[in-house]
């Protein structure tokens, strides 16, 4: 089968994150290109952390899903640079982060540009609205987290953090 | 080519050693969310390595991967400074060694970031950004133990004054430290002690005052602690060869 990139892209944003499986991995903006040569298809990816374990199993996926679909040579290629970003991230993908329950990152930067003791993020409740909100740990479920807690509702939740 | 394949083993060993020795503490954290940032923390630092082993096995071709990178040298081929290496201690002693050993990498990967090296300069800018919450994390917690309680205190003391000397290899630098796209490590000296005796003085702790050390580990002349690490950590792929999952 000829492979054209509309078709490429449109398959790979129906893969999702395996740890965050609300999310594809377009909307995590990891998918950085996609390079057609005759039938050889090769997608450019970039890990969100370096330790990502998640990028092997996202790796495979996009390997079984276009090979399933009967194109040919498929390669996927890891780039580090430019390194990835919360940015990235769609702002459809965020509003379905937060509809599943984790606080997306928030687009004034705080931590992004942190001294020794800057002070942490102001996160809004992903449950209730609420701004009352406590951090109890820089590192939340996976290392792309924090883990926040509510004042107001008390519901612990994840932050995806600001990176 | 073989000091910039030695350069780039360093920095992955280091990252690796460490990485296995806060792993140790999966499951036996002081609490629950401690437990997690600590063995977060060893994920970024692994996955770190990953990416420099990645790049040396590059550089060196053949038959040389990642994996034999990790799993297939003994400790004389491993060129991570000793304070890496040494055992977890308590919790104040591996919070401590984070702090120094964090305080260090930020400082290194924000000089190679910019680096002609274009590989180099991806990872180290990629790994900055973890390394920032690791480094924040870590200060915190110095922090705390310092100026928390007298035990508290005590115990971040004993573990500050036990490693200090083993600190002073960080800045002094191996053959393949000589030239770029090698960090001189002597330029991150000054800097980091004026920011590691920033946050001594929040925790109420005295910064000891300088020694000097020597380059064993970079050189592969290990304690026997590390000897005991890599048995425990290759000893899968050593007793399976080729294993797979």
């Amino acid at each position: 089968m000829v492979p054209d990139k509309k078709t490429i892209w449109s398959l790979l944003s129906a893969i999702t994150d395996p740890e965050i499986p609300v999310l594809s991995i377009t909307d995590l903006g990891i998918v950085r290109d996609v390079q057609i040569d005759g039938e050889d298809v090769e997608v450019i990816i970039t890990p969100t952390y370096s330790g990502c374990p998640a990028m092997d199993v996202i790796a495979s996926g996009i390997r079984l899903e276009l090979e399933g679909r009967g194109y040919g040579k498929i390669a996927v290629t890891q780039v580090l640079s430019p390194a990835w970003t919360t940015d990235w991230m769609t702002e459809t993908g965020k509003e379905k982060l937060k509809a599943y329950g984790i606080a997306p990152p928030q687009p004034q930067r705080h931590t992004c540009t942190p001294g020794l003791f800057a002070t942490a993020d102001a996160v809004p409740c992903p449950q209730c609205g609420s701004w009352h909100t406590k951090l109890l740990s820089e590192f939340g479920s996976t290392a792309c987290k924090a883990l926040y807690q509510c004042q107001d509702c008390k519901e612990p939740f994840d932050y995806f953090k600001c990176h | 080519m073989s000091q910039l394949i030695d350069y780039t083993c360093y920095l992955g060993d280091n990252a690796l050693i460490l990485g296995h020795r806060n792993s140790e503490w999966c499951g036996h954290g002081p609490v629950l969310e401690q437990d997690i940032a600590i063995t977060n923390i060893s994920l970024d630092l692994i996955g770190q390595a990953r990416n420099f082993y990645q790049y040396t096995a590059s550089l060196k071709g053949g038959d040389t991967t990642e994996d034999t990178l990790a799993y297939h040298r003994d400790a004389a081929g491993f060129r991570n400074v000793l304070l890496a290496e040494q055992p977890r201690g308590d919790w104040a002693y591996t919070i401590m060694r984070q702090f120094l050993f964090s305080s260090w990498q930020h400082l290194l990967y924000t000089s190679l970031q910019h680096s002609s090296d274009t590989q180099l300069a991806a990872i180290a800018a990629k790994a900055l950004k973890e390394v920032t919450y690791h480094q924040r994390w870590s200060a915190e917690w110095v922090v705390r133990l310092g100026d928390g309680t007298q035990l508290s205190h005590e115990k971040i003391n004993t573990a500050l004054q036990s490693m200090w000397p083993l600190t002073a290899e960080l800045f002094v630098p191996a053959a393949f430290e000589l030239a770029a796209p090698a960090i001189d490590p002597k330029t991150l000296q000054q800097p980091w002690h004026a920011q590691v005796a920033e946050v001594f003085r929040e925790a109420e702790l005295t910064l000891p005052a300088a020694v000097d050390g020597n380059s064993d580990g970079k050189n592969g002349a290990h304690t026997a602690y590390l000897e005991t690490l890599l048995q425990e950590m290759q000893y899968l792929p050593r007793t399976f060869p080729n294993a797979t999952w």
